[in-house]
């Protein structure tokens, strides 16, 4: 390395020049890329409202399968549709921190802690002649280490679980991480949220019994992620969550 | 030709970055529970490694060395970032379970490493080949690592079930230490034992002599 190397006026241009080509690269291939990943970021937001719903076929584009489900925006508190906003474009996550669009949740409430919850929600509606054959519903809540955001699909009837997913979390692998294993969420299917005008459903320590058609095992060498699934389905099933759009979806009024 | 042969394989075993630097441990622990996760983590780091060495060697008279250690952390972000930013557009599956750990490929010590110690000092493509080579020594520990944490912790490999779990009516009651990241500092333990006792130039000299017990006296 020759000494000329050292001058402050060298160090500089260096610095100056190398930044400027880096930055270049990192937002040339950021904007050229984008395009692709936001295609996966859908696909994968898609996929995971079709396999909660146990509707998704692997040997089909997700595309095509989605067109069967339309995107619907449901106020929280009336339970009732909500129309003239877009809804494909409306964001229930951003709505949540948003002030204007959220509602702080009190300690007692807020038994999935997550501390603000959007007034409005993003659900999705599997139709056919007039008649609502599956609800998904997005549910989220605190587990162990982090948020689990997943869907949670019920049958037409509003009381009969069709399917549960979550599609980001970072519980445990092998642990918490369990909540993605297929066998433990095939177990959802089939079972009654409600009994009488309560939230039934729970997670079961140690295993639940196969005829108790509210219980799911929990999770083993999970008991923290378990109490966090069983308090974010309890969560979102009540009056706080969709228990008014689900009421209204039994009485047929909508 | 025999040097390029040295610069790939050598440290592969003979100076292999993880077993004998002990360099890159801590990505080494994260990613390795499943294969195909650690062998996409490993195609980056030898991508990195091999590009990074690449342009540092090609600046590399440059370089004023007052700011050379900055001069190389810019360039070996702003691959890490193009690399993630590929992993997100391509193999999006993988990218989500990788999550912050390709991030953190800018601060693997093998990365720098190669770029101080030999990208600085020789030419653009041995450089870079010694960054493939590198890179390779990190994929053969993550590879090894990764077999056995699979394997004896969630019974497959590559994804794919090879002893039938006791959760899915099979035999295998899973290890579950293996899921979790201490199980890795077993494993690679293990392996540098095994590489030690088998090339024996590698273990170390003892920095002191332990001095012999004082006989006791009675007081």
């Amino acid at each position: 390395m020759s000494s000329s190397n050292e001058s402050i006026q060298k160090t500089v241009t260096v610095a100056l020049l190398l930044c400027l080509v880096c930055s270049v690269v990192v937002s040339a291939s950021a904007v050229i890329l984008r395009p692709a990943q936001a295609v996966n970021e859908q696909a994968n937001m898609q996929m995971n409202i079709l396999q909660a719903a146990g509707l998704y076929d692997p040997k089909q584009t997700v595309q095509e399968q989605f067109e069967l489900v339309s995107t619907r925006l449901v106020n929280l508190e009336t339970g009732e549709f909500v129309e003239g906003m877009d809804a494909d474009g409306y964001d229930q996550r951003k709505a949540a921190k948003d002030p204007s669009m959220n509602r702080v949740l009190s300690g007692e409430e807020d038994i999935a802690l997550i501390k603000r919850q959007a007034k409005v929600a993003k659900i999705y509606l599997i139709e056919s002649g007039g008649n609502i054959e599956k609800i998904i519903l997005p549910i989220h809540g605190y587990g162990l280490w982090s948020t689990l955001y997943g869907f949670m699909a019920l049958e037409g009837d509003a009381n009969t679980v069709a399917g549960l997913g979550f599609y980001e979390h970072a519980e445990t692998p092998g642990l918490g991480g369990e909540v993605d294993n297929p066998n433990w969420k095939a177990q959802w299917a089939g079972k009654q949220v409600y009994d009488g005008d309560a939230v039934a459903l729970r997670l079961v320590k140690g295993g639940a019994d196969r005829s108790d058609s509210y219980g799911v095992d929990g999770l083993s060498g999970a008991t923290i992620t378990s109490r966090g699934v069983d308090n974010l389905v309890k969560f979102w099933m009540s009056e706080a969550g969709f228990k008014p759009f689900l009421d209204n979806v039994k009485q047929g009024r909508i | 030709m025999a040097k390029t042969k040295e610069l790939l394989f050598d440290p592969v075993v003979n100076d292999n970055p993880i077993a004998l630097q002990v360099l890159g441990i801590c990505s080494a622990l994260a990613v390795t529970s499943s294969m195909s996760v650690a062998f996409v983590m490993s195609l980056a780091v030898i991508a990195v490694t091999a590009f990074s060495g690449l342009f540092v060697s090609v600046i590399r008279s440059q370089i004023p060395s007052s700011i050379r250690i900055i001069v190389q952390m810019t360039i070996i972000a702003s691959l890490v970032i193009v690399v993630d930013q590929i992993l997100k557009a391509f193999a999006y599956e993988i990218s989500k379970q990788l999550s912050v750990f390709v991030g953190l490929i800018i601060t693997n010590c093998i990365v720098m490493g190669r770029a101080e110690a030999f990208a600085m000092k020789n030419g653009p493509v041995e450089s870079f080949i010694d960054g493939i080579g590198n890179g390779l020594g990190y994929s053969a520990i993550l590879m090894v690592v990764g077999f056995i944490r699979e394997l004896f912790g969630s019974g497959s490999l590559f994804g794919i079930e090879i002893l039938t779990k006791v959760t899915e009516g099979g035999w295998y009651y899973t290890n579950g230490m293996m899921l979790l990241p201490p199980s890795a500092f077993f494993i690679i333990g293990f392996i540098i034992w095994g590489i030690r006792a088998w090339k024996t130039s590698q273990v170390e000299v003892d920095e002191f002599k332990i001095a012999p017990n004082s006989k006791m006296k009675e007081a």
